[in-house]
């Protein structure tokens, strides 16, 4: 059979081309697909943040607010709450360095020695999502308790002072706003070290490169993309944390989330609250935009793995 | 494996200068990964089994905290505080409806933007990952001002909406990464076929996309029954179980929390469960069905990758 000419397959194919959409409805389909969800985001995303930086200007107290581009509101909360605010960050940098360290190893092994279970390694990383993190944060609560599984029993035996805790301390809050983050630090760690391609680990070995060298050489530096986004996922949601300090800290670590949590639904002082809140996104925004900034330099590498 | 022991020949056929390092040091570091990795899980999964041992117990004050004796009464006297049950059948009304909605539109928005490069695709990718990225507090916070300053009451639906909007992003970002990683080229002979753009969609594109809906969907209910954070926010005078739970720590909880935690926790593995069941029995069809966990790991890593990238 001879193979056809070009002029029969164009002829063959004319009346199929036809049938595809017009280069309009084409053009028109992403914009009618995001739509919807792009409209929801708005409303229920953006427009909020608006509403958030409007209220944070507001003057006057509770039943008689009033809009009156009133500045005082950052100022006084800053004057009342840089401590805290000091405090929630330098908590969320300790966390996040502290849970990077704990989530490298493992996520480094899963990626380049999980062999066929890697993803029964990913399921049980995703385990504690299965449980409300409230509930979790109580467990630890039960655990850490001075008179608790773990604590009672040493006392019990005498190995402990009577007087020791756990609950109320910084060391309590840390801890715990650690352990509800760690997945969300080795899941992107794992992402990255995963596209790592495993023959260049080879090629270092194979160049007399200790293993040491070559994971400071070849596997750091392609991993940190993960490192990065690791630090975003790890850092951004542990500054504005309340439960973990509400639940295993006391009075001495409170953070600027329980802040805004009280002064929104105790106080309803809706102008200092949403000036506090205010700020915090603006601090992740900066944050957003030099990790954006620093990641589109890092797009050499990037694509490095992918190639 | 058998190219890294190639290797490995392959260095000892030219070792000619340095010795090879001596085997039974290997060895032994070998175990310190591993082991550390299990201890690492084991840590994870603590409280999960506190939670779930403690339900069996039978707790002598109103704290749940040391170990009384073992019995069933939580598990047989499961519905005693009415509260608590409107509590949790709030939550799971919450849960299947803002997941529904969330995936439909989220599916969507993931399917524009894993395929098409349009006028701003970039800036929707931005906002996505900062709806992610933001700290709960400020989205709960700042829905609140807005429900404030439009006078809507709180209650049922200030909280749908708001679930709704979180799990959009997580729905579109887990089809986003589906959609990217789709072989295109069986719609296009699908359309070569004849097939018009619906018919492409439901028999070609859905199901390949599937995979990445379902993980979407099953991160949205679960992140919404979890949900603690917003709903504080945008409750009003209703109580979610996260809610409900986290007002009662301060009086000491009963144990039924830990038995409602604990059916919780088995309902959602065993739709996972059911999910790979579900996928072995197709795998001859799509073999990339077992991903699932790495879309989601994937998913939350693309989550926080570079917007626009």
């Amino acid at each position: 059979m001879g193979s056809p000419t070009v002029d029969e397959i164009v002829k063959a194919g004319t009346p199929l081309l036809d049938r595809r959409p017009s280069s309009f409805k084409r053009k028109a389909a992403p914009y009618g697909l995001a739509a919807p969800a792009a409209l929801y985001l708005g409303i229920f995303f953006l427009i909020p943040i608006g509403y958030m930086a409007y209220t944070s200007l507001w003057s006057g107290f509770l039943g008689a607010y009033s809009f009156t581009w009133n500045f005082a509101n950052y100022r006084y909360g800053l004057e009342t709450y840089g401590d805290i605010f000091i405090r929630s960050i330098v908590y969320a940098g300790i966390v996040t360095v502290l849970a990077l360290v704990l989530a490298y190893p493992v996520a480094y092994w899963i990626a380049f020695y999980g062999g066929r279970r890697k993803n029964v390694y990913l399921f049980l990383l995703l385990l504690p999502f299965f449980v409300s993190f409230i509930i979790r944060t109580v467990q630890w609560q039960f655990l850490l308790a001075d008179n608790g599984i773990i604590l009672g029993t040493l006392k019990d035996l005498g190995v402990m002072p009577e007087s020791y805790r756990v609950l109320g301390t910084t060391t309590a809050v840390i801890a715990g706003i650690t352990y509800n983050f760690l997945p969300f630090t080795a899941l992107p760690l794992y992402v990255s070290l995963e596209r790592i391609d495993k023959r260049l680990v080879e090629a270092g070995k194979d160049l007399y490169a200790s293993k040491a060298t070559t994971f400071r050489k070849v596997v750091w530096p392609l991993s940190l993309p993960g490192v990065f986004a690791a630090f975003l996922l790890t850092f951004v949601p542990s500054v504005g944390d309340y439960v973990n300090a509400s639940i295993l800290g006391g009075p001495g670590n409170t953070m600027i989330g329980n802040v805004i949590q009280t002064e929104f639904l105790t106080n309803f002082n809706y102008p200092v609250a949403s000036a506090m809140s205010f700020l915090l996104i603006g601090a992740l925004l900066i944050g957003a935009t030099i990790y954006a900034r620093v990641l589109g330099t890092e797009d050499v590498t990037s694509g490095a793995i992918r190639t | 494996m058998s190219a890294v022991a190639a290797s490995d020949r392959v260095i000892d056929l030219a070792a000619e200068g340095p010795a090879p390092k001596p085997r039974s040091q290997k060895r032994w570091t070998r175990f310190i990964l591993p082991t550390y990795s299990a201890l690492f899980i084991l840590y994870l999964i603590v409280p999960i089994v506190v939670m779930i041992v403690f339900s069996f117990n039978t707790p002598a004050g109103r704290f749940n905290i040391r170990w009384e004796h073992a019995s069933l009464d939580a598990w047989r006297n499961l519905f005693f505080e009415p509260q608590l049950t409107d509590s949790l059948i709030l939550t799971l009304e919450v849960a299947f409806t803002a997941t529904i909605v969330a995936t439909i539109l989220g599916t969507f928005l993931g399917i524009a933007l894993g395929r098409y490069r349009f006028r701003g695709s970039g800036a929707m990718n931005f906002v996505i990952f900062l709806a992610i990225a933001s700290p709960e507090i400020v989205l709960g916070s700042s829905l609140l001002t807005m429900y404030v300053n439009a006078r809507v009451p709180q209650g049922f639906l200030t909280i749908l909406l708001a679930h709704v909007m979180f799990g959009i992003s997580f729905v579109a970002i887990t089809v986003r990464a589906r959609v990217a990683g789709m072989d295109r080229s069986l719609e296009e002979a699908a359309g070569d076929l004849g097939a018009n753009p619906r018919t492409t969609f439901f028999k070609v594109t859905l199901p390949l996309i599937m995979p990445g809906v379902i993980a979407g969907a099953l991160l949205a209910f679960a992140l919404s029954i979890d949900d603690f954070v917003i709903s504080n926010f945008v409750a009003g005078p209703k109580l979610t179980f996260p809610l409900w739970v986290y007002g009662a720590t301060r009086q000491g909880l009963p144990p039924q929390v830990n038995v409602m935690g604990t059916i919780l926790f088995a309902f959602g593995l065993l739709i996972v469960a059911a999910q790979i069941i579900g996928s072995r029995v197709k795998e001859s069809q799509d073999r990339r069905l077992m991903e699932r966990p790495r879309i989601v790991a994937v998913g939350l890593g693309e989550a926080a990758a570079p917007p626009g990238e």
